[in-house]
């Protein structure tokens, strides 16, 4: 058992990639479900359309990156729109439902091969992260220090998500601070009680919905370049409950909640991955048991566990506050 | 605390029991499989399916399908060529599959000798496809009309024999998601919690009955219900376990739905984990030809799965309407609160709901698996038409999600007249939230106040 090499790769996934991606898609689920009380299951749909939305520009258009960008969040709106005038008059468990439909409806649309010629089908698309690799000032070479060393590539993004990353957590910080955030966190406490004030309950919930889908979509951005490839089983049901895991382990309706959760989410999945795999290697786990091919498969097990003594014991997470997590709302 | 203890009894429990079924499932493996499925490794999540000819796999390639309707075309021959250049050949199985290795990645063109068909003719016999490296790209033909050009497929006029057959197909389907709904439904009525892990508790009756079956070897006759025991008994220990011990300590709906959720993920990859990615089929009722009833070809077996169906669904309805338990539960699904005062012992009702929609669940996963195979995925897939039909029918009440359940069935079949196949859910999914928006209580639900 190599220990120095697990306990450096874990160190590297507290700031990588999937920390970044995870951290971002759950800062939007903090606006609507922590914050507004939203329970939206389908943030995969949203950080797919971004994703999408990108590479779909620049790879089948052949437009400019930033057009790819504004169709992405344009898309995000549009999804947010639509999905949020049938849905949002509906109590909470009604919204997951649907909500989950339509990203399942998304997946199952990009994955077609009825749409392949814009979609790229189950295979998904590729070569479509040039323009933004052309922007990176870096040159060869690895960058960093200690256990955090990437390829000029990867910080180029690591660098932009978590700059990214940190101006939406300012935007909700200050938005939460407003008098729009007040209301926000009231209609989660007392719909009623904010609609007799003379609020218009239903706009600020669209709202909410449209910004948390619109991170949403810059965190799709940062998993097709990250990854310079999108492929829409990447955008499973799975994705969303990461996601909640993430954000329920750092603290529903707290602001840097999203990062400290993913964070230590993916560190304890990367521990799990590295300890499992070099045991397997080393011989401690038989392979009648275990074979290297199924680590993964106890990754996903792992997170089912977590969400569930989570919810049983800690429903705040670590940093939350009991009473200010929406769980009992009907 | 000794309901925090149960709740870890609970969990053992259902772990213990998946991996049981698993460690015999995966034993079963090893030796040659009665149906010829190969079992590959368990792959990536996204790993599904099955492999014919693991044998020798080449690196990169093609995997032909010759398919005319469910039924493959054996002996058709494929050639795959890039540019002008003919680069492999091959022949179709009895599956109608055939795997052809190219030497490297590139764009290659498969074409179908359609003189070796038969007489018959496919939709197209050229399909151009890119291969990457060291993947087996999937090319599919199916035998069809040629699309003349000029002709729509729907201003062709919609022969009756092949409405039929869809119906027919979809009300199979469709009784299998209401078997699966009612229990759904009534746990939502009974308890309010949203159970995400339903499509699991399908899972869990088939792999059940894929244990029994192929393992221990027993006839799918005897299988089958033993299945249905484990799965209702799987439904009791959750309940006992994890429910209950919640709804005692008044844990909000929402954080019951969440862990409902994680429960899901982890019966899921436990399942995956010992029963492997590949999708398996019982040892009984394979290859059995259609027959003709009217203008409707259907197997024997799934007459005797749809006969079952019916006859399960209408002992619930009648045991809802004239037992005491029955009406009980629907007291109790109706108002707790009143029908607790009036003397109901409504722990045991909810009870008796979770242990008989297990039940339910387990069996339509025995007669799903009939349908398309056993995977550790199709509980999940078919979890959101199960909801669709929940919430068409209006939520918490049986007879809505009997109705709802053979509705969604029908429309998703006989959708596919106008929707390709591979898009059919999603139909059924937009519908779902079309209920949603003009009628959200349900087409049996009562008005009352759900935004």
């Amino acid at each position: 058992m190599d220990w120095g090499s697990i306990i450096s790769n874990a160190l590297r996934s507290v700031v990588g990639l999937e920390t970044v991606i995870f951290a971002m898609a759950a800062v939007g689920l903090n606006v609507q479900f922590g914050y507004a009380g939203l329970l939206n299951f389908g943030q995969a749909a949203f950080v797919a359309i971004g994703a999408y939305g990108l590479a779909i520009m620049v790879f089948f258009a052949g437009l400019s990156l930033w057009v790819g960008l504004a169709v992405g969040i344009g898309g995000a709106v549009v999804l947010a729109l639509l999905l949020g005038v049938p849905t949002l008059r509906l109590r909470a468990d009604y919204l997951a439902i649907a909500t989950i439909a339509a990203a399942e409806i998304v997946r199952i649309a990009f994955r077609s091969s009825t749409l392949r010629e814009w979609t790229g089908g189950s295979n998904g698309i590729t070569g479509f992260d040039g323009q933004f690799y052309a922007l990176n000032p870096l040159s060869n070479g690895t960058y960093g220090f200690g256990p955090w060393r990437f390829s000029e590539r990867l910080t180029w993004v690591l660098l932009v998500g978590w700059v990214l990353l940190i101006l939406f957590c300012v935007l909700v910080w200050l938005l939460m601070r407003s008098p729009w955030g007040r209301v926000l966190k009231g209609i989660r406490e007392d719909e009623d009680a904010v609609r007799s004030l003379g609020k218009n309950v239903y706009a600020y919930k669209m709202q909410a919905l449209i910004i948390g889908g619109v991170i949403g979509a810059f965190a799709g951005f940062i998993y097709a370049l990250g990854r310079a490839a999108v492929q829409p089983d990447l955008y499973g049901t799975e994705l969303t409950f990461f996601a909640y895991t993430v954000l329920l382990v750092g603290g529903a309706a707290r602001v840097f909640g999203p990062v400290v959760g993913a964070a230590i989410f993916w560190l304890v999945l990367s521990l799990t991955d590295n300890v499992l795999a070099q045991a397997i290697n080393a011989g401690y786990v038989s392979s009648s048991i275990m074979n290297p091919n199924q680590v993964g498969q106890v990754r996903f097990m792992l997170v089912g566990v977590l969400l569930m003594l989570l919810m049983i014991y800690r429903p705040q997470g670590i940093f939350g506050d009991k009473r200010e997590i929406a769980l009992n709302a009907r | 605390m000794r309901k925090i203890a149960a709740v870890w009894v609970g969990l053992v429990l259902a772990i213990l029991a998946t991996f049981l079924t698993g460690t015999m499932a995966s034993a079963s493996t090893a030796s040659p499989s009665p149906t010829g499925v190969a079992s590959t490794p368990a792959g990536s999540p996204t790993a599904g399916g099955t492999s014919p000819g693991a044998s020798e796999q080449p690196a990169q390639g093609v995997r032909v399908f010759i398919r005319e309707g469910r039924q493959g075309i054996a002996g058709a021959k494929v050639t795959v060529s890039q540019g002008d250049k003919e680069v492999a050949t091959g022949e179709t199985d009895e599956r109608g599959a055939v795997v052809i290795g190219v030497p490297a990645a590139g764009e290659y063109t498969v074409t179908v000798d359609t003189g070796s068909l038969g007489g018959k003719e496919l939709e197209s016999d050229t399909i151009t496809r890119e291969v990457r490296p060291d993947e087996i790209a999937p090319v599919a033909f199916r035998v069809g009309q040629p699309a003349a050009p000029g002709e729509g497929a729907a201003s062709g006029g919609i022969e009756l024999s092949l409405v039929s057959q869809l119906v027919a197909q979809g009300l199979r389907f469709g009784l299998i998601i209401a078997l699966a709904a009612i229990g759904l439904s009534l746990i939502f009525g009974t308890t309010g919690l949203t159970n995400f892990a339903h499509g699991e508790l399908v899972t869990f009756g088939a792999v059940v009955a894929y244990l029994f079956n192929v393992t221990i070897g027993l006839p799918l006759l005897v299988a089958a219900p033993l299945a249905v025991i484990v799965g209702g008994l799987f439904g009791w220990a959750q309940d006992r376990g994890l429910w209950g011990p919640l709804r005692n300590r008044s844990t909000g709906l929402i954080a019951m739905m969440i862990v409902s959720i994680g429960l899901a993920l982890l019966l899921r990859y436990l399942i995956l984990f010992q029963f492997g990615g590949t999708t398996k089929s019982f040892s009984d009722y394979q290859g059995q030809a259609g027959k003709a009833i009217g203008p409707v070809l259907l197997r024997p077996i799934d007459m005797i799965s749809m006969g079952v169906a019916i006859i399960m669904l209408l002992l619930v309805s009648v045991a809802l309407l004239k037992t005491k338990l029955g009406k009980a539960t629907r007291a109790v699904a109706d108002n707790p609160a009143l029908a607790a005062s009036t003397g109901i012992d409504v722990d045991r009702v909810i009870r008796s709901v979770w242990i008989s929609g297990a039940a339910l669940a387990a069996l339509a996963g025995v007669l799903l698996g009939l349908v398309q195979g056993i995977n550790y995925q199709m509980g999940l897939q078919i979890l959101l038409l199960v909801f669709a039909a929940v919430i068409l029918g209006g939520l918490g009440t049986a007879f809505g999600a009997l109705a709802g359940g053979i509705v969604v069935g029908l429309f998703i079949e006989v959708s596919t007249l106008w929707v390709p196949t591979e898009l059919k859910n999603v139909g059924a999914l937009a519908v779902l939230i079309i209920i949603l928006l003009v009628r959200p209580q349900g087409l049996l639900g009562r008005r009352e106040r759900i935004g």
